[in-house]
């Protein structure tokens, strides 16, 4: 359903992601790993089309969204977590999964006034469900700054649901969870999994990514070094390589 | 009482015009520009009444409507920079609209005398109140019904899902957008209704002082614009009335016994309110007490 095609992006000099081509199948969760810097957190953002890519294309079913930008390629399906928490602070958690109900009005019905009450009403049923999804139901009144750290991360993969997407891109979600909350994301992300939606996984814990993808490529450098089932690549040399061979050390202190 | 009737209408004209700045900066925007479609809307809704006869309803309506058409095209290109820089581009553009009517002149004959902007010297003999019989309170009384009709039509948005969506993206842009909000139509639209409510308080600011001219639209008033919203706080529209209340009642009139010390010490005062209250006059704290305080009397949750 996604597919990259020879995407690339280049700041200056450097090569963030390079000639990366990809397939992600429809109903996957499909990982997305490889040391600090090696352009995973890039790839999210040109599929998302925050950065504009030096070349190639993104395709969603077929549909190129190469240079959507954010609020067009959410319209087109795709929904996203960010690495560092981003919740509207000053808004409640109830606000801040109500201002993500986007593209859900009835467009079955002539009257624009009818049209915009029900989708009004779809937008209320919908916040309801994922609170209620979320566990945060009795928290929709506090200010989302208030929250603790896991219930701001579920809040925010909340509000990616909102927009009933196709593909959800996750970046690293299990980022400063313990493994109690590492456990409550895998069964999590298989019921999002089980609603038929196709999961992109940027992660560092190794026990989610193992467990949970279907899939796994490998990026060293902006480059695809592997790709293949969990096993697979657990065998993989050079993913060892990669890892343990010191290039991760490298460059541990640049933003992944 | 002409004197308290007089404050009455400063304050309400002054409430709309940092309403209009309210609403731009709920979405991060700070707006230089305000008193530029004040302008428009007093010279506009002016020339409507004063030459072309009208009555003032249709003549504010018609000068907000370009006062707010103005802010849609100048917002297209001016959003596209934030920040110091948007200070920069809408302090520009205030100073453009204030030259433009520096150097305007459309006088006709009305009788013996000769009627219109007339560039520097500005825009006298706009006698649409006292032409139709309006007592001053009669003049308080219209600002006040549109004003209060404003501030229930933003204390609705805010409570929509509207105001949400500004406040998202005055929070955090890149979140907003990817949830789905198109950045340069919500912060267009702001621009636009700010421009519109802008145009309605300067429309009726020309009629009440009946004399206006460009140095009434200078940067001092549009400062003061965006002064009220961010002293008055951005929790909700009552804010921006209080903060007006405090610097045009409180600080303007109430310190006057003081000659010039006055100035000095009204500096200060809004120094020390802004210390005090980092998060305006009336912020959460206030809003949730005073909102628990009608809930109990209800017996029920009001939020």
């Amino acid at each position: 359903m996604l597919e990259l095609k020879v995407l690339s992006k280049h700041f200056g000099g450097v090569r963030a992601v390079d000639d990366l081509s990809l397939a992600v199948e429809k109903g996957q969760i499909f990982g997305l790993i490889g040391p600090n810097g090696s352009g995973k957190s890039t790839t999210v953002n040109l599929i998302c089309g925050v950065f504009p890519v030096t070349s190639g294309r993104v395709l969603l079913d077929g549909k190129d969204i190469t240079r959507a930008q954010p609020h067009q390629t959410l319209a087109a399906g795709i929904a996203r977590t960010f690495q560092n928490i981003r919740l509207f602070g000053q808004l409640t958690v109830w606000q801040n999964l109500w201002v993500a109900q986007n593209g859900l009005e009835d467009r079955q019905r002539e009257n624009f006034l009818r049209r915009w009450m029900s989708g009004n009403r779809r937008a209320r049923e919908s916040v309801e469900e994922l609170l209620e999804f979320s566990g945060l139901a009795d928290k929709r009144d506090a200010l989302a700054r208030n929250l603790a750290f896991g219930e701001q991360r579920r809040l925010e993969l909340a509000r990616a649901l909102s927009a009933k997407p196709k593909l959800l891109l996750l970046d690293e979600p299990a980022a400063g969870m313990n493994l109690e909350e590492v456990g409550a994301l895998d069964d999590r992300l298989r019921k999002i999994q089980d609603r038929g939606v196709t999961i992109l996984l940027v992660e560092h814990v190794m026990d989610l990514v193992m467990g949970v993808t279907d899939r796994i490529a490998v990026l060293n450098f902006g480059k695809k070094i592997a790709e293949g089932t969990p096993a697979e690549i657990q065998d993989d040399p050079a993913v060892q390589e990669a890892y343990l061979g010191g290039a991760g050390g490298r460059r541990a202190a640049a933003a992944g | 009482m002409d004197f308290l009737l007089g404050l009455t209408q400063l304050i309400g004209v002054h409430t709309i015009l940092g309403l209009s700045a309210y609403v731009v900066l709920l979405t991060g925007q700070v707006t230089i520009a305000q008193a530029g479609f004040f302008g428009i809307g007093a010279y506009i809704a002016a020339m409507l009444t004063t030459l072309a006869g009208w009555h003032i309803v249709p003549a504010m309506l018609v000068g907000a409507s370009v006062a707010g058409v103005v802010a849609c095209i100048v917002g297209f290109p001016a959003l596209r920079v934030k920040g110091l820089m948007l200070v920069v581009a809408t302090t520009a553009f205030g100073e453009f609209v204030r030259l433009f009517w520096f150097n305007f002149d459309y006088q006709i004959a009305k009788g013996e005398i000769m009627v219109g902007p007339e560039g520097g010297e500005g825009f006298k003999q706009i006698r649409y109140f006292p032409e139709n019989g309006w007592t001053t309170g009669d003049v308080a009384l219209f600002i006040w019904v549109i004003l209060i009709a404003i501030m229930l039509a933003l204390w609705w948005m805010d409570r929509s899902r509207a105001g949400a969506v500004l406040r998202a993206v005055g929070e955090d842009e890149l979140a907003a957008q990817s949830v789905g909000i198109n950045l340069t139509a919500t912060k267009v639209t702001a621009f636009a209704v700010g421009g519109f409510i802008a145009g309605i308080g300067g429309g009726i600011y020309a009629h009440y002082t009946t004399h206006i001219e460009h140095a009434n639209f200078s940067v001092l008033l549009a400062t003061f614009a965006i002064a009220y919203p961010i002293l008055g706080g951005l929790t909700n529209v009552t804010g921006t009335l209080f903060a007006v209340v405090f610097i045009q009642g409180i600080l303007v009139e109430g310190l006057r016994f003081m000659g010039d010390w006055r100035n000095l010490l009204f500096g200060a005062l809004i120094v020390v309110a802004m210390n005090v209250r980092p998060r305006g006059l009336i912020d959460e704290r206030v809003v949730m007490i005073v909102g628990r305080a009608f809930s109990t009397r209800k017996g029920r949750a009001d939020a």
